[in-house]
């Protein structure tokens, strides 16, 4: 017997059987039923909300949602800036680590505002305990119930009538913080301690080793951060090699734990659209689109890690465990290659093994989740993201048919097709000119000036940033962008990317990655909703059909594969051919 | 906007108190249950404290070997080698490794390697190897420490670690674990 697939398979069943109570659940806290957490909760929430003077029962229009969004995101950005460039003489650092640099820590704010988790600095030595729980922590609670709340207010827009009241923001937003992510936070966390991972203040431990060596040995609050870190699909790790350290995630139970973790919401927020719009049909089929596209990357992904590395068969060891460089014996290659197709898929980005050192085609699986971005996506943007393939599919299927397209009895018009354009064309240029502006600057061996000042004080050149000659250089580039521009935070960890170039390009790209295609849904939901109901004729498209499944893969794929291949071609696909 | 800033500037302050200050302390309470509370798995031997999940540096003959670590085993700075499969100076470091197992190694079969004592591994602080990457070590340590190859072979197979309730994911051997055990042996 398999064991090691058999983890694999356990893992994606578990995540579905807990994924569909789940998802009532998630429809039954935006609708404002009454549920079990009420008791403990809603005193909470209401001395909150009485306290900062908000009137939740006032309605928002999807304008006044955005502007909600976008101010207190603002606000959260400095004081994320302040946490990191003040760390040095803030309390809670044992280990005397310096305040960020000014382009690291806009970078590392902004990826962690973003539900990115882009890390640029290395959580042992660039983040002291308090930035560590009282800024990033704290940005992965509520960046994750900013994206729970966005898809709350899109799930209000698709009912079946025409309003411009779409509930209201803050509401949405700290219900999905306390009722949803907290109580499975303390379950996971504690799963965690348990396993052996650290829950403690107090600063790194140092050992003799049985050989006699000093060992230094970072501790920390990492069980509570670990846990919000999967839930809400953040993905920053605690330390630096994420969830491969093996206090972060000390063995297969943890793994497992982790990795239903991170898929959890992202299928349950698909559920929870079919129970609160009692369209249950329509959310099964998204998910299995979702599925057929998630199940598209990881099985291949697996095949080619179980089969080892082909330069390193022909020094003639054996590879029974496959490739493994990068990986830990306790997961193995299966769980850690279905592991990189699972966060890449959907936005974590954490990683239980090191992407850089994966099969060439393995690593272009993982750009192409990234690419595609909503094979379940990130928690809320995920079904974001979705939604506009929908919308862009529901466009193309009206001109077949030779109708007015509308989807769930509302026409969509040009308006709205514009912004869906808009959105579905951000993600390919932002990673496209990215890219090409950073493999000209490494093409040329540009000297970077200021934008990469060695420690000597003399610029730095661009081919430095690489860990890898020829395809595999590309690749790093190109897979920096792509996990920015899809809000992912893993990367091909090898570059060297904490200087102002990477830190200052990667955040622009993060900021519009994440906001457009927040605002670009919820407009276009917002502006459908306001529209008369037509009811169904025989003439309609059916959106809850296999029919309609596979129109919306065959936009994702002619999207994707139109717009990435060139670039997928000069990186992964060459180095491949070339082994 | 201007009207949104302040209940947004508010309910901020109330949630950092609540996420970032209550639900840790909440967390830390739990870890108090937990063995060593919270602070990491330990074994100690003597007056030495060993933490159970952290790979040590083994290079003695004696002793097992850990997997090779890309940041020599320092677990305030955990990292991969982030190198490409087929980088040519990653290539050639794997190849020295094989060279130096099979000089530590005499009698070993070069086919008999399996990877994972060759390759870093993702954190480079990984406690365990596989079974078959302590099976070939044993003869080596059967010499150097004058004792019969059948008793550290048992030791090995006793300390090899089943898969999860029998049913997912890898064996492995912790390397500290087996190597506390080996210097009882005597």
């Amino acid at each position: 017997m398999n064991t090691e697939l058999f983890g694999v398979i356990f893992m994606f069943l578990g995540t579905l059987l807990l994924a569909i109570p789940l998802g009532k659940y998630i429809a039954k806290v935006y609708a404002g039923d009454r549920v079990w957490t009420d008791v403990i909760f809603a005193p909470i929430e209401r001395m909150f909300f009485r306290v900062s003077r908000i009137d939740i029962s006032k309605e928002m229009n999807w304008k006044q949602h955005l502007v909600a969004l976008l101010t207190i995101n603002l606000v959260w950005f400095l004081w994320a800036m302040f946490c990191l460039m003040n760390q040095g003489w803030l309390p809670m650092n044992p280990d005397h680590i310096t305040s960020q640099s000014p382009d690291l820590a806009f970078n590392t704010a902004i990826s962690f505002l973003v539900n990115c988790n882009l890390q640029h600095y290395s959580g042992e030595s660039g983040a002291s305990y308090f930035t560590q729980v009282y800024g990033l922590m704290f940005l992965q609670f509520v960046s994750a119930g900013t994206g729970m709340a966005a898809a709350a207010v899109v799930f209000n827009a698709l009912k079946e009538r025409a309003t411009d009241k779409l509930g209201n923001f803050y509401n949405y937003f700290l219900k999905s913080c306390t009722r949803i992510l907290l109580p499975l936070c303390i379950l996971i966390g504690t799963v965690q301690i348990f396993e052996g991972t650290p829950m403690t203040f107090k600063g790194m431990d140092t050992i003799v080793t049985m050989q006699g060596d000093t060992q230094h040995v970072s501790r920390g609050p990492v069980a509570a951060f670990v846990a919000i870190k999967h839930l809400g699909t953040n993905g920053g790790g605690f330390y630096g090699a994420n969830s491969a350290h093996p206090l972060e995630n000390p063995n297969y139970l943890s793994n497992m734990v982790q990795m239903i973790a991170q898929v959890l919401i992202p299928f349950a927020m698909i559920f929870a659209m079919g129970f609160f719009l009692r369209r249950k049909k329509l959310a099964w089929v998204i998910w299995s689109v979702m599925t057929i596209g998630f199940l598209a990357l990881v099985i291949p992904t697996i095949n080619a890690e179980i089969h080892g590395n082909v330069m390193i068969a022909k020094m003639g060891i054996s590879q029974p465990l496959g490739n493994m460089e990068g990986k830990e014996i306790r997961f193995g290659a299966r769980a850690s290659a279905y592991w990189s197709i699972a966060t890449t898929v959907i936005s974590t980005g954490s990683v239980n093994s090191m992407h850089d050192s994966f099969m060439p085609l393995s690593g272009m699986n993982m750009l192409l989740g990234m690419m595609v971005n909503s094979f379940y996506g990130g928690v809320g943007v995920g079904f974001l993201n979705f939604y506009v393939y929908l919308i862009l599919a529901v466009f193309i299927g009206g001109l077949m048919v030779g109708r007015t397209p509308e989807f769930l009895g509302k026409k969509v018009e040009a308006k709205e097709m514009k912004i869906a354009m808009i959105v579905a064309l951000l993600h390919p240029f932002l990673i496209l000119v990215g890219t090409a502006i950073a493999s000209h600057l490494a093409a040329h061996d540009a000297a970077m000036g200021w934008w990469w000042m060695g420690a000597d004080g003399k610029p730095m050149h661009a081919t430095a940033w690489l860990n890898n000659p020829r395809y595999h250089g590309f690749s790093e580039m190109l897979y920096e962008y792509t996990s920015s521009s899809a809000n992912n935070g893993s990367g091909f960890e090898g570059l060297g990317d904490n200087n102002p170039f990477w830190n200052i390009s990667t955040g622009i790209v993060l900021i519009l990655s994440r906001f457009i295609p927040i605002i670009g849904p919820v407009a276009i939901a917002g502006l459908l909703a306001q529209k008369k109901h037509i009811p169904e004729s025989a003439g309609t498209l059916k959106p809850d059909t296999a029919t309609f499944g596979t129109l919306i893969l065959a936009v994702k794929i002619i999207i994707a594969a139109l717009a990435f291949f060139p670039a997928l071609a000069l990186g992964p696909i060459a180095e491949w051919l070339s082994m | 906007m201007r009207k949104e800033l302040l209940p947004s500037i508010i309910l901020t302050v109330l949630c950092i108190l609540f996420f970032s200050g209550l639900y840790p302390l909440v967390m830390w309470g739990i870890a108090q249950a937990a063995p060593n509370k919270g602070e990491g798995f330990i074994t100690n031997v003597g007056d030495k404290t060993y933490y159970n999940n952290i790979a040590q540096k083994f290079s003695d003959d004696k002793y097992f070997w850990s997997r090779p670590s890309a940041v020599d085993y320092n677990a305030a700075g955990s990292a991969g080698s982030n190198k490409g499969p087929a980088n040519p100076d990653y290539l050639a470091q794997v190849q020295q490794r094989i060279d130096t197992f099979l000089a530590h190694n005499p009698g070993v079969r070069k086919s008999d390697i399996p990877s994972d004592m060759v390759t870093a591994s993702g954190s480079g602080l990984d406690p365990h190897i596989s079974p078959q990457g302590a099976m070939i070590q044993i003869n080596r340590i059967a010499n150097a420490r004058h004792l019969p190859i059948e008793t550290v072979k048992a030791l090995v197979d006793k300390q090899t670690e089943k898969p999860l309730l029998g049913l997912f994911g890898p064996k492995k051997i912790n390397v500290l674990k087996l190597n506390i055990e080996l210097d009882h042996l005597k």
